[in-house]
């Protein structure tokens, strides 16, 4: 998969989400330490580090799934702060993907995609199921449509979460270690997966330790460690070249086998 | 085994017979009941205080029971007196109720049962129009049975045995769960001041008996009202079961509550869905559908302890009771009459909970926790 030439790039020069100066804490814990980060329309990051740098908390801020306390995020032109509505409205536009795919285990795949558009966007029932079904087949399971996340392998069920995700037809989406609970068989059908959205020109951020899927597809890969933002380069220049050595040291010890 | 084995080459010792006898009628009771000397002797022990304890209770409720009859001088087989439940049976289904007005509480029953059925079950044809009676029920019921509007006005005071009993455990069941849900995610609220009311409301609820509750509204609550004002006694009675069983309620819920995955909330919240949108598609069906042998529970509970309002003067089932015991025509008739009861109530409680055991194999959605 490392392949770089196949990584045909649809960024544009419209800023999609705008990070100035973002601080967070938990309690003493100084998590984020004042993160600078600009992300065009249609570009696609790759946010890697070791355990504990903050990277996941960074994306789970970008839809305020946690608060930050220092520092401006603006997403979509529109500024994250306690309003509720300015919550819900970047919420609608930007999608998630979870570690644990987070499906809701009482609803069927069908039912799990049709729900937010139905009650957030306020979609007929007909045209939502409509739109799912598409979706569901683009990650190539609609004969699971009337199963439960329950009966499904990990692999099936991220799948699911992702048609879950596009159904809300999202600008953005943000995937939180999206393979790291799969089985390695299971890991390629859902990057294949994420490949294919990224050749559609969606921005997306993502969490991962996947680097071949860093160097097919990502257009910036940026190092985090202890909540700050070590370097960031186009993936050739940052695993053939990194600057800082502890870039170093993590690329040595996760590409060593 | 035996010692003396024959030996064989490999691949040459003979399949054996399969085994005979292992089922029927006959192998079941040996091997269960008579494997062994201790076994059988334990059997034949048990069995003889089974016979002794059954043919008891089938000789006092059935063989040696007297069902015809005028006075307690027809009652001379040795067994139960069932004619004190036949000479009362009216007043233990509706209590003091106008004898030309029992139409109204059959009525009423019937209509419960309609009101009910879309409710419980799922899967009936036009059940959206069924669930649309089941939701203006409570106002008929209350039409139908207090009067008024063309109807004879029947004061409550007048209600009692069965009648009374299922108003109270009805009402208080369908009033407690919405509060009670209420309340169990107003203490899980990030708002100081909501949190703060349901927990205070629901720890003062559960720290003073059921009956200390009744007391202060029947007889506490008109003193700090103004002259005049009265509020009925049934009601008040209803007010304080409900508000009992919703506390206990809450705290059955919070459970669920907190046994969903912090990611179901996450999940929610990044598809963009409202607090109550998230609450009532995501979080409540799950958490519900953990705790219904918890909240089956309160409902039995409640419905059980409604009888503590014989105490305040209504006739409720144990009211009658004590009134048929009471009765000189039948002194020391009290196991019957209390018998009769405690059958009337298990039909109902075994109900509720063989529903809820139905309910929770038709929610199993294959993610087994």
């Amino acid at each position: 998969m490392s392949n770089a030439s196949t990584n045909t790039s649809k960024k544009t020069d419209e800023v999609a989400i705008q990070l100035n100066g973002v601080h967070k804490w938990y309690g003493q814990f100084h998590v984020l330490k004042d993160i600078n980060l600009n992300v065009q329309r249609g570009e696609r990051i790759v946010i890697c580090g070791p355990s504990g740098s903050g990277k996941s908390t960074l994306i789970r801020c970008i839809n305020r799934l946690e608060e930050h306390q220092q520092g401006d995020i603006i997403v979509d032109n529109i500024e994250l702060t306690g309003n509720l509505k300015n919550i819900d409205a970047i919420r609608r536009e930007v999608g998630m993907c979870f570690q644990h795919f987070n499906l809701f285990p009482h609803l069927s795949v069908l039912e799990n995609c049709t729900l937010a558009p139905i009650w957030v966007r306020k979609m007929p029932k007909k045209e939502a199921e409509e739109i799912a079904m598409h979706y569901l087949e683009r990650v190539k399971i609609p004969d699971q449509a009337s199963k439960f996340p329950g009966q499904l392998s990990g692999g099936q069920q991220q799948r699911v979460a992702i048609a879950r995700s596009l159904c809300m037809n999202p600008r953005i989406m943000l995937f939180d270690e999206p393979t790291s609970a799969l089985d390695p068989e299971m890991i390629a059908e859902v990057l294949d997966t994420m490949i294919e959205l990224a050749e559609t020109g969606m921005t997306m951020l993502c969490v991962t330790h996947e680097m071949g899927f860093a160097r097919k597809v990502a257009d910036r890969v940026i190092f985090m460690d202890g909540g700050e933002i070590i370097e960031q380069n186009e993936p050739e220049e940052f695993f053939n070249n990194p600057q800082s050595e502890r870039t170093q040291k993590f690329l040595s010890q996760i590409l060593a086998h | 085994m035996s010692v003396t084995e024959q030996q064989y080459a490999p691949g040459e010792h003979p399949d054996l017979p399969p085994p005979l006898g292992e089922a029927g009628l006959i192998a079941w009771f040996k091997k269960r009941l008579f494997s062994s000397v201790g076994n059988t002797i334990l059997t034949l022990v048990a069995v003889f205080f089974l016979y002794h304890v059954l043919s008891a209770i089938i000789f006092w409720t059935l063989t040696g029971a007297t069902f015809t009859g005028e006075t307690k001088a027809d009652c001379d087989l040795g067994g139960a007196c069932w004619l004190v439940i036949g000479d009362r049976f009216h007043q233990f289904m509706y209590g003091l109720y106008p004898t030309d007005q029992y139409w109204r509480p059959n009525l009423t029953f019937i209509l419960m049962v309609v009101a009910i059925v879309p409710v419980l079950f799922d899967n009936i044809p036009h059940r959206g129009k069924f669930l649309l009676f089941s939701a203006i029920f409570p106002f008929i019921a209350f039409y139908l049975l207090s009067g008024g509007w063309g109807l004879e006005t029947v004061d409550t005071d007048e209600w009692g045995g069965l009648l009374l009993t299922l108003v109270l455990g009805v009402t208080g069941i369908v009033a407690s769960l919405p509060i009670g849900i209420v309340l169990a995610l107003g203490r899980r609220s990030n708002m100081p001041i909501v949190r703060t009311l349901c927990v205070c409301f629901i720890e003062f609820i559960r720290g003073v008996p059921l009956i200390t509750i009744l007391f202060m509204a029947s007889n506490m609550l008109p003193l700090f009202l103004p002259e005049g004002v009265n509020f009925d006694k049934l009601l008040r009675a209803l007010i304080g079961v409900a508000l009992f069983s919703s506390a206990y309620m809450a705290e059955v819920i919070r459970g669920g509550l907190q046994a969903i995955p912090k990611g179901q909330y996450e999940g929610a919240d990044a598809m963009g869905l409202s607090y109550w949108q998230s609450m009532r598609l995501i979080i409540l069906p799950q958490a519900l559908r953990i705790v219904i042998p918890g909240i089956v529970n309160t409902f039995i509970g409640l419905y059980k302890d409604t009888t503590l309002v014989s105490i305040i003067g209504l006739f409720d089932l144990i009211g009658i009771g004590l009134v048929a015991v009471a009765d000189v025509k039948w002194r020391g008739l009290a196991p019957e009459t209390y018998a009769f009861i405690a059958l009337l109530f298990f039909i109902s409680c075994f109900a509720m909970s063989r529903y809820s055991l139905w309910l929770e194999n038709k929610l199993h959605t294959g993610h087994k926790r």
